[in-house]
């Protein structure tokens, strides 16, 4: 089945400096791909190495995955590389792309965007909580470090595990202090949820109801993540009647904690919007008329501090 | 006791006059040639004493000179030739025909109107070695190329490499005719449409395979690797390097196949790039290749590309940055990737060459190096830094205390010194550009490039420009890192040989060495410098075999 929401296929943006953890990051999502096709797009196979286990066979520039995921390298033809992806039967239904060590994530993003059939959702960065400081203040790469920062929509800071809690402090008050709004998720060896990365997932009706279902994914692999005060909670959020769309993304705009949040609302104007927050950017996209029956609904990821909310299972 | 074997005939050319490069005996009048290399050089009196041999009267009004060896060039400039010259300059092609510069882009739309006659509906028109930067600001459209044909895709690569003009059709084959384009290489016109510009590979790179271009054509297909062959014989090149190919088993094939045919007139120099491999498998991958080395292709060498171009503001410049302000630019290869092929490639004997323009690329290049050298003592490795173009004092003087090579770009002053000058780096870095009276002085040693197809391919000219520093405009840029004549005529032939480890077999004419000679008309050291360009070029020898330019 295809709708017409999912005729654009999603990306991501993996950022990040060489040995942060972007590749294990990707394998982690590979691993926990839930049945989902996934298509790993990787700047250039010489700088990252996809877990063995996953790979399944090498046709040409594409290596198989397991569960029907895919990897190809795009090298300097990005846009090409993801017509070609997007043109596969069957086609991807989450696309990720991991940028090269030394490229600019915005850029990228600006790139793929360039290519029809796909919606860039947001860019995410991965720091090495350990070297981050020390490359963003480095020489040669401290302004390509910087960049990759600000150019992200929320950062991931990895290897967490391996810095103390006062170091670990240091590394967020520094990051908090140039970057205020970018929202930073602690990891250890790349374990971060789908669901964070991809937002929630539209699943088959579970409950009765016979309509598709925005749902967020299982949560389960948040267990990996190493902090224990970092926790994070899914909601629903219904809308019965129209909403007023610029005062909705506003609300979301200031609305603390928020990570991910994937919906539809049907806007004043009798429009349905697909409406996403990915950390600190907050967007709407118009939805063909037909798209898409049932109840407005807002699927909502929030990070609490503990103690607060419940615990995530 | 080994059997005595039979004897290969012996060749004397007789010369006008030889220019050995071989400062024991500079200059000769004789050459003996037998298999393939050189007896020696010298008074045919002298040569005699070699045995039973025939005299070869042809090159008695030429001057020879060692076969001349361009250090950095690409075999696309062969595989150009499928398609249409767009430049702004006159230019030969491998056939020896000659293209008349187009200095108008309504002449560039006339010569592909020529071009495209009695073509097929909807057959590609493809031009190349595009420059509007010499027409007064005017850029140009796709409703220009719309003028070429309004069915057929039309697309005209821009000489620097980086920018494509396509025509409304190719633009629409490709997707790009649409509003919403939010791209800074997707230039938009009044209409909220691409104009047609595509400026950098993430705009190109879609739209190449509906005008025609397809990747192999970078890589040098058979057509190529021919024409090639031909544009050498025409500048008395007899070593040529491919600066960077994939190298794949099949591009290895092709290429062992062509060079080793009885007529091709060229030893290659393909080097590997490290892009797409890791370090540790891009040395072994060189290691496995050299083994697959023969008479007339050399492998085993890496190419690492460190930062972007100047007139692209890709480079990597130090403090104050670009002249008119542009961010700095971007690394081509993580300093990590670098680090590691240098100290991997070291342990392994394989030689790397690495691709700096921007001087913090060439600071980079220099730390990554000066680290992995300590780590592995490597006498003699002749690491060496191509472009460099920005290059000052004192990095020469790291370079040399290094034992690296340089080769330097010069021909790049010529086309693109006026907007160094005026908008990338300014006067005085501009002035200091390719600087090779400072390698010299420091002690650095030097060849000078064309990177062809970028630049034609001619070392004399190419030698012309480091002798002079003028620039398209006339302009003397530079002055003071003008070099000599004997200087830059050995920085063509020796120098270029030595930055390939190859000075032992080639680079002069001298007992040992290949018998591999440029054949003159004129001889180069005693026309006036400024005049060194139009030095007339009969052909080649080549391994003893002779090949005629025309």
């Amino acid at each position: 089945m295809t709708s017409t929401i999912e005729a654009t296929v999603p990306a991501i943006v993996v950022g990040g400096y060489l040995g942060a953890g972007k590749t294990t990051l990707v394998n982690h999502l590979l691993r926990h791909a839930d049945g989902q096709r996934i298509a790993v797009l990787v700047n250039d196979f010489g700088e990252v190495s996809i877990d063995a286990a996953l790979i399944e066979g090498a046709d040409g520039d594409v290596l198989a995955l397991a569960g029907g995921c895919i990897c190809c390298s795009f090298g300097a033809d990005l846009v090409g590389t993801l017509q070609r992806v997007l043109g596969r039967e069957p086609p991807p239904q989450q696309l990720v792309i991991e940028c090269s060590g030394v490229g600019l994530p915005a850029a990228v993003a600006r790139s793929a965007r360039l290519a029809v059939g796909l919606r860039v959702d947001g860019v995410v960065t991965v720091l090495d909580a350990e070297t981050m400081q020390t490359l963003a203040a480095d020489r040669y790469v401290g302004d390509i470090v910087r960049q990759q920062i600000a150019d992200a929509d929320w950062l991931v800071l990895n290897k967490s595990d391996l810095c103390d809690a006062a170091a670990l402090a240091a590394r967020r008050a520094w990051l908090a202090a140039h970057w205020p709004a970018t929202p930073v998720v602690d990891a250890s060896r790349g374990a971060v949820s789908p669901a964070l990365m991809f937002g929630p997932r539209r699943v088959a009706p579970t409950d009765g109801d016979d309509e598709p279902d925005w749902a967020p994914r299982p949560l389960r692999t948040m267990a990996a993540l190493p902090r224990a005060d970092e926790r994070f909670t899914h909601e629903q959020r219904r809308f019965e009647a129209p909403v007023d769309l610029a005062a909705l993304l506003q609300a979301l705009q200031a609305e603390p904690d928020l990570m991910r949040v994937k919906g539809w609302v049907r806007a004043l104007d009798g429009r349905r919007y697909l409406v996403q927050v990915v950390g600190r950017r907050v967007s709407a996209v118009p939805l063909p008329a037909a798209a898409l029956p049932g109840t407005d609904r807002l699927s909502v990821i929030r990070r609490v501090e503990p103690g607060v909310g419940e615990a995530c299972a | 006791m080994l059997a005595p074997m039979a004897a290969d005939p012996i060749t004397i050319f007789r010369a006008r006059r030889i220019l050995t490069m071989n400062p024991s005996r500079p200059a000769a009048t004789h050459v003996a040639v037998r298999d393939g290399r050189i007896l020696g050089a010298g008074a045919l009196d002298e040569l005699r004493g070699w045995g039973a041999h025939t005299l070869d009267e042809r090159f008695a009004e030429q001057v020879l000179m060692p076969g001349l060896v361009e250090g950095h060039s690409h075999l696309m400039a062969g595989s150009l030739w499928h398609y249409t010259y767009c430049g702004y300059f006159d230019l030969r092609d491998p056939d020896g025909r000659l293209w008349a510069g187009a200095p108008t882009l309504d002449a560039v739309v006339a010569q592909l109107q020529r071009a495209s006659a009695g073509g097929a509906d909807d057959a590609p028109i493809v031009g190349w070695g595009f420059d509007p930067i010499y027409f007064d600001g005017r850029r140009c459209t796709r409703h220009d190329l719309d003028r070429v044909s309004a069915t057929r895709p039309v697309g005209v690569l821009h000489a620097s490499g980086h920018i494509l003009n396509v025509n409304t059709a190719a633009l629409q084959r490709a997707g790009f005719l649409r509003s919403g384009i939010d791209h800074p290489a997707f230039p938009l016109g009044d209409d909220g449409l691409p104009t047609g510009e595509l400026k950098g590979p993430e705009a190109m790179l879609p739209v190449l395979d509906h005008v025609g271009l397809n990747r192999s054509f970078l890589s040098g297909d058979e057509f190529g690797i021919r024409a090639f062959g031909k544009l050498c014989v025409r500048a008395g090149v007899t070593t040529a390097t491919d600066l960077a190919a994939t190298l794949a088993d099949a591009e290895v094939d092709t290429q062992l196949a062509i060079t080793g045919e009885a007529s091709y007139p060229v030893r290659l120099v393909p080097l590997l790039r490290l892009i797409g491999l890791k370090p540790a498998e891009a040395v072994a991958r060189a290691v496995a290749l050299r083994e697959r080395s023969t008479e007339r292709l050399s492998l085993g060498r890496i190419k690492v590309v460190a930062d972007g171009s100047i007139q692209g503001f890709s480079a990597r410049l130090r403090w104050p940055g670009y002249f008119n302000g542009a961010r700095n630019g971007l690394w081509y290869t993580a300093p990590e990737a670098m680090s590691e092929c240098y100290a991997l490639a070291l342990q392994h004997g394989v030689q790397v060459h690495t691709h700096t323009n921007g001087d913090e690329a060439t600071d980079l290049a220099l730390d990554c190096m000066t680290q992995a050298l300590a780590a592995q003592s490597a006498p003699d490795h002749r690491f060496t830094l191509q472009h460099v173009q920005l290059a000052d004092a004192a990095q020469f003087r790291r370079m040399k205390a290094l034992g690296l090579c340089v080769n330097l770009f010069a021909n790049h002053h010529f086309y693109w010194g006026d907007q160094h000058r005026a908008i990338t780096v300014g006067p005085e870095r501009a002035e200091r550009m390719n600087a090779c009276a400072t390698a010299l002085r420091e002690g650095v040693p030097l060849a000078i490039h064309s990177d062809a197809p970028i630049t034609p391919l001619a070392p004399l000219f190419t030698a012309w420009c480091a002798v002079n520093r003028r620039t398209a405009s006339g302009h003397v840029l530079g002055a003071a890192e003008r070099i000599g004549v004997a200087d830059a005529l050995r920085a063509i032939t020796l120098g270029a040989a030595y930055t390939l480890k190859l000075d032992g077999e080639i680079g002069s004419i001298e007992c040992g060495k290949r018998a591999d000679f440029c054949v003159l008309e004129d001889d180069p050291t005693t026309v006036d410098p400024a005049a060194l360009k139009d030095v007339r070029v009969w052909g080649t020898v080549q391994g003893g075999r002779v090949f005629p330019a025309a």
